[in-house]
């Protein structure tokens, strides 16, 4: 399944490219409207971009009466991602969601890194969420920790039906001239290509230790990306940064996965989930080995 | 629904300090003075807006300043090279004013030319930072030019319609000056069609995507 990365999307601006995905993942909401962070808000690295946008959404209230009604028109399946600052502001608005039937699943965005982090830890927010709806939940975590697979394991122990890897990281770009920050809030989140080997990282260990089905993201321009997320254990592939330059990206990358699928063998993209994690046949080893003595 | 296409580059002009980058129109519409194309800038990886200068028959030209590495790319490309370009995009001037005069200061003179053609070549006021940035001017018909430190707002007569674009401290200038003034805004972009909410700018007391919103805003 091809989604979009949360906040790279606005279904309701561009419904052309929500319909070209197989689920249409919401900007965060949160508890009250936020305007979102001073301007500048994005800046181009040399190998990704920055973003800090803070949030900006219009809160729950008129996300219900005003955004998911016109989403749901638009015959996609919805996941909403929830923000908040306290675990009971994930929980209050998963409950509010809870009785939508309109919406698929619903994602908690425990790792923003352009707002302050919220007070409890990511379980404690699956865990209150948990208690809140039966929507299936998939936590978006941050590979900016010391051992994400240990944030992954206490999630699905506090109810995680999947997780989502992964969020940005923090970066700072310093303007070419006056060497100051380019961003208004000085640093904002990395993503694009650099991000890549990062997320490959996080889907590959996080597969391994909970075996919970992922939506893997982080620097997808291509089918053979999503591929390789694929093959490090992700059931799906969310689509973020790519989307901006290139509105026609998810049938795109949909029609290079399916080519670079069957470069490899498979007769279907699902077919390469967790290839990365095969034990090798023993001539595979030894072909690895005489390949790497040779480097 | 968004349009793009992959356009090849006819020719490049160099106008003062800018490039005029002239490019086979294809399937592409020109769209409304004011709206803007993200053009593909090689080796970058978020495209950049510009909005049209200029639509000769079976063209897009887009005027160019070579301040950063994507824009750079732009200025450097070829007669022949292809690149990938969406629009047009935002909303563009109105067209049903009575006594247009159109404002410009430096780059900001971009969509000029094309706003000057679809109104019949209306009186144009123009300010640049020297003489060799002030031979854009030759883009826009009918145009009274000045160079710093005359400044363009020096120039505007009462009783006028104004539609502008230039630099922010020039747009609040003309916004003080005459508040229903038309104001092609710019602000840095990834996406160009409501996606990144990068663009935000303060509209209304509130911050609004100007992809969406704008660029072009009544000053009131």
């Amino acid at each position: 399944m091809i989604l979009n990365a949360s906040g790279c999307l606005d279904a309701l601006t561009a419904p052309d490219v929500a319909r070209a995905l197989d689920a249409f993942v919401t900007k965060t909401v949160t508890p009250l409207p936020r305007d979102g962070n001073a301007p500048v808000r994005i800046a181009e690295t040399d190998v990704g971009m920055l973003n800090s946008i803070g949030l900006a959404n219009p809160g729950i209230d008129r996300f219900l009466v005003r955004n998911l009604p016109e989403l749901a028109k638009l015959g996609v399946p919805l996941w909403v991602s929830v923000g908040g600052f306290e675990a009971d502001d994930y929980a209050r608005i998963c409950e509010r969601l809870d009785d939508h039937a309109e919406i698929s699943a619903i994602e908690l965005n425990v790792s923003c890194p352009n707002v302050e982090s919220p007070a409890q830890s990511a379980a404690q927010i699956v865990a209150a969420s948990r208690l809140a709806t039966r929507k299936p939940l998939y936590a978006k975590l941050s590979p900016a920790v010391p051992d994400v697979t240990e944030v992954a394991r206490a999630a699905r122990e506090a109810g995680a039906d999947g997780l989502s890897l992964v969020n940005t990281i923090r970066g700072l770009k310093l303007d070419e001239r006056t060497l100051r920050p380019v961003l208004g809030p000085a640093v904002g989140g990395l993503s694009g290509p650099a991000l890549k080997p990062i997320a490959l990282a996080a889907v590959h260990a996080c597969h391994r230790a909970t075996g919970l089905p992922i939506v893997g993201m982080g620097g997808v321009q291509t089918g053979r990306d999503a591929l390789e997320l694929i093959a490090a254990g992700a059931r799906h592939v969310a689509l973020g940064t790519v989307l901006f330059g290139d509105p026609s990206a998810p049938g795109r990358i949909r029609a290079e996965l399916a080519v670079e699928a069957a470069g490899h063998g498979w007769a279907r993209p699902e077919d390469a989930y967790a290839a990365a994690h095969a034990e090798l046949l023993p001539f595979q080893a030894i072909l690895g080995k005489r390949s790497r003595s040779t480097l | 629904m968004l349009r793009s296409e992959r356009l090849r580059v006819a020719a490049l002009e160099a106008v003062g300090p800018y490039t005029l980058l002239r490019l086979q129109r294809g399937g592409l519409d020109p769209g409304v003075p004011g709206q803007f194309f993200m053009l593909e800038a090689s080796g970058r990886l978020l495209p950049r807006p510009m909005s049209l200068c200029t639509a000769p028959g079976g063209e897009l030209g887009f005027l160019i300043d070579p301040i950063g590495p994507g824009t750079r790319a732009l200025c450097a490309l070829r007669p022949g090279d292809e690149l990938a370009v969406f629009g047009p995009l935002g909303n563009g001037f109105r067209l049903d004013v009575e006594r247009p005069l159109l404002v410009g200061g430096g780059i900001g003179i971009a969509p000029l030319p094309y706003l000057s053609a679809a109104l019949g070549g209306p009186p144009a006021v123009l300010g640049f930072r020297s003489d060799w940035h002030a031979e854009a001017a030759a883009l826009v018909p009918n145009a009274e030019v000045c160079v710093e430190p005359t400044i363009v707002t020096e120039l505007i007569p009462e009783g006028v319609d104004v539609l502008a674009c230039g630099p922010e401290a020039m747009l609040e200038a003309v916004r003080r000056l005459v508040p229903d003034a038309q104001l092609a805004r710019e602000a840095p972009m990834a996406c160009g069609y409501g996606a990144c909410y990068g663009c935000a700018v303060e509209i209304g007391g509130e911050l609004k995507r100007l992809c969406v919103e704008g660029p072009v805003l009544e000053a009131a």
